[in-house]
């Protein structure tokens, strides 16, 4: 299962982040994992958040274009080699990895969080799952 | 220095000798008109007046404007005058297909004009001594071959050089010992600069004159060049419709710029009320192509606004003289010499899928044009790939540049941070300080 990532776009000016975070939390929208890729100008906020409708349709009722993507989150433990073990299975699967992004377990002691983006979603998750990989829910990532 | 004439006998003549010329050729160009564009006879009908009615100049006032409007509404060749085999050439300003205008000239009409930038030229100084650098673009922009017309006539050796690649531009002055310069001010400003970074001093440069048209510019950057090449800058004027520069032209007073009269007849009108001003008046510069063939213009309204004056100039010309223009009537952008309307960036960014809400932001940076369109980011267009979305910001400053046929740089912003307005949209915000 995948989760919903909701992207956001930035103009290159100070403030915009701010005006963001401003928006979510006025409406109470928890954050779990942010993640920023930029070009010289403009950039895209990658949100994992609690409450994904909730927080595209706050942003777009403040002129802020978002969109949901889909991405595979996926627990690791905390500890050297987690990451290096977690990649080696995509390799084995051959599923290709657009970017990707951390985030500590949160009420997971011990535990890490990958997000990935991989160019077909329900492909890959089927491939990584045939290597006994599991990906988090939606209600998982709430839940956290 | 001796003030020198290419064509003393008309540059010099009295007004009386002026209108007797221009009364007999708009006579015949009126005739010309209405025998062979229909645009022009039904205009005239309209109004209500027919060839007889116009005897002189007097009776200028009675005939009908043209405008851009009737330009792009017989666009390619509805105002062509002469059968198309009596065409020798063409050239066209930069816009949509809508929004370009196709000029034609028969033999007659480039001699007429190459006659009008020679008489710029000699007022510049020039002989058939002189090397003329023509640095303007060639192409369908009238600014290279006009000013490389002119050259051959007075007899120059003509370096036909175009506009770009800066110093090779400088090694043939250096090396061909160029005498004078044609090009746009902001490229001559931008040449100066170069040759200084080079150690180029004013005595080191062979150049003693510039004519410099095609965009507006200051007094202020006309001595800074001066100083930069130890020359003398001038101003020339036209427009693609009425030929190209050469409509008018600067002598050695500076102050103002001789218009061609024999073949172009100036009046300033008020562009709201039409009615046509006193002389020194401010008001839109209103001209009639007498004596050109294939593309005449009758009562040609240009939308620039300035004013014009039969004060006797000191350098014995009697043709009337006309300031530097003060702006545009309407929203035409002159960048970098090219013509760019507003609605074609409109254009361009509704066919890539963007809101028509824009900015248009110019500016001058290191004496060069900068054109800057900003954009407002909308769903249909973000995608989270970054790349994504710079390839479609990539396709639309390309498209941009292939529309427009100078470069624009695309910015992205965030919805709703173009201002709106509740009347006409501020879409162009010109930084630049001329």
């Amino acid at each position: 299962m995948s989760v919903q990532q909701i992207s956001v776009f930035l103009e290159n000016r100070p403030g915009t982040l701010k005006k963001m975070t401003g928006v979510l939390a006025a409406n109470k929208i928890d954050l779990r994992a942010t993640s920023v890729a930029e070009t010289k100008d403009f950039g895209i906020a990658r949100l994992i958040v609690d409450d994904a409708m909730a927080a595209v349709n706050t942003l777009k009722e403040n002129d802020f274009v978002a969109s949901l993507t889909p991405v595979l989150a996926i627990e690791i433990p905390d500890e050297a080699g987690g990451l290096d073990k977690l990649l080696e299975i995509f390799a084995d699967a051959e599923v290709n990895i657009e970017y990707m992004y951390a985030f500590p377990g949160g009420k997971l002691i011990d535990k890490a969080l990958m997000i990935f983006r991989v160019a077909d979603t329900k492909a890959a998750e089927a491939r990584l799952t045939s290597k006994g990989l599991k990906s988090l829910t939606q209600e998982d990532i709430s839940q956290i | 220095m001796m003030e020198r004439y290419y064509q003393p006998e008309i540059e010099c003549a009295p007004y009386e000798k002026i209108r007797e010329i221009q009364s007999e050729k708009l006579v015949n160009q009126v005739r010309h008109v209405w025998e062979n564009v229909p645009h022009y006879r039904k205009k005239m009908e309209e109004k209500g007046v027919t060839p007889d009615d116009i005897k002189s100049v007097d009776d200028l006032h009675k005939l009908p404007f043209l405008s851009k409007a009737d330009l792009r509404e017989t666009y390619p060749d509805g105002l062509l005058a002469v059968p198309r085999d009596e065409v020798v050439r063409i050239h066209s300003t930069s816009g949509t297909t809508g929004k370009r205008v196709i000029a034609y000239y028969t033999q007659h009409d480039i001699d007429l004009w190459d006659d009008c930038c020679a008489r710029a030229i000699t007022a510049a100084g020039g002989t058939k001594e002189d090397v003329c650098q023509v640095s303007y673009g060639f192409g369908l922009f009238t600014g290279g071959a006009g000013l490389n017309g002119g050259s051959h006539k007075v007899g120059c050796m003509t370096v036909p050089i175009s506009s770009g690649n800066t110093d090779r531009q400088i090694m043939f002055i250096k090396d061909l010992q160029a005498t004078i310069l044609c090009c746009t001010p902001s490229y001559a400003a931008y040449l100066g600069e170069r040759m200084q970074e080079l150690g180029y001093g004013p005595d080191d440069i062979p150049l003693k004159a510039g004519i410099f048209g095609a965009e507006a510019w200051s007094e202020e950057m006309r001595h800074s060049i001066e100083k930069t090449m130890g020359i003398k800058a001038f101003d020339i004027y036209g427009l693609t419709e009425l030929s190209g520069p050469g409509v008018a032209f600067e002598c050695s007073e500076q102050k103002g710029m001789h218009v061609n009269e024999d073949h172009f007849i100036v009046e300033i009108i008020d562009p709201e009320t039409e009615e046509v001003l006193p002389e020194g008046s401010q008001g839109e510069l209103v001209f009639t192509a007498v004596d050109k063939e294939a593309f005449p213009m009758i009562r040609y309204r240009t939308r620039d606004i300035c004013r014009v004056s039969r004060e006797k100039c000191s350098c014995g010309r009697t043709l009337i003289r006309m300031d530097k223009p003060m702006g545009r009537s309407d929203d035409m952008l002159i960048i970098r010499g090219v013509n760019v309307f507003p609605s074609e960036i409109e254009t361009v960014l509704l066919n890539n899928g963007y809101a028509a809400n824009y900015q248009i932001v110019v500016d001058r940076v290191n004496n060069t044009d900068t054109l800057d369109v900003q954009v407002e980011m909308t769903p249909e267009m973000f995608n989270d790939n970054l790349g994504e979305v710079e390839n479609r910001q990539k396709k639309l400053s390309d498209d941009l540049k292939s529309m427009l046929g100078i470069k624009a740089k695309v910015s992205l912003v965030a919805p709703k941070t173009i201002a709106r307005s509740e009347g006409k949209a501020v879409r162009v915000i010109d930084k630049r300080k001329i």
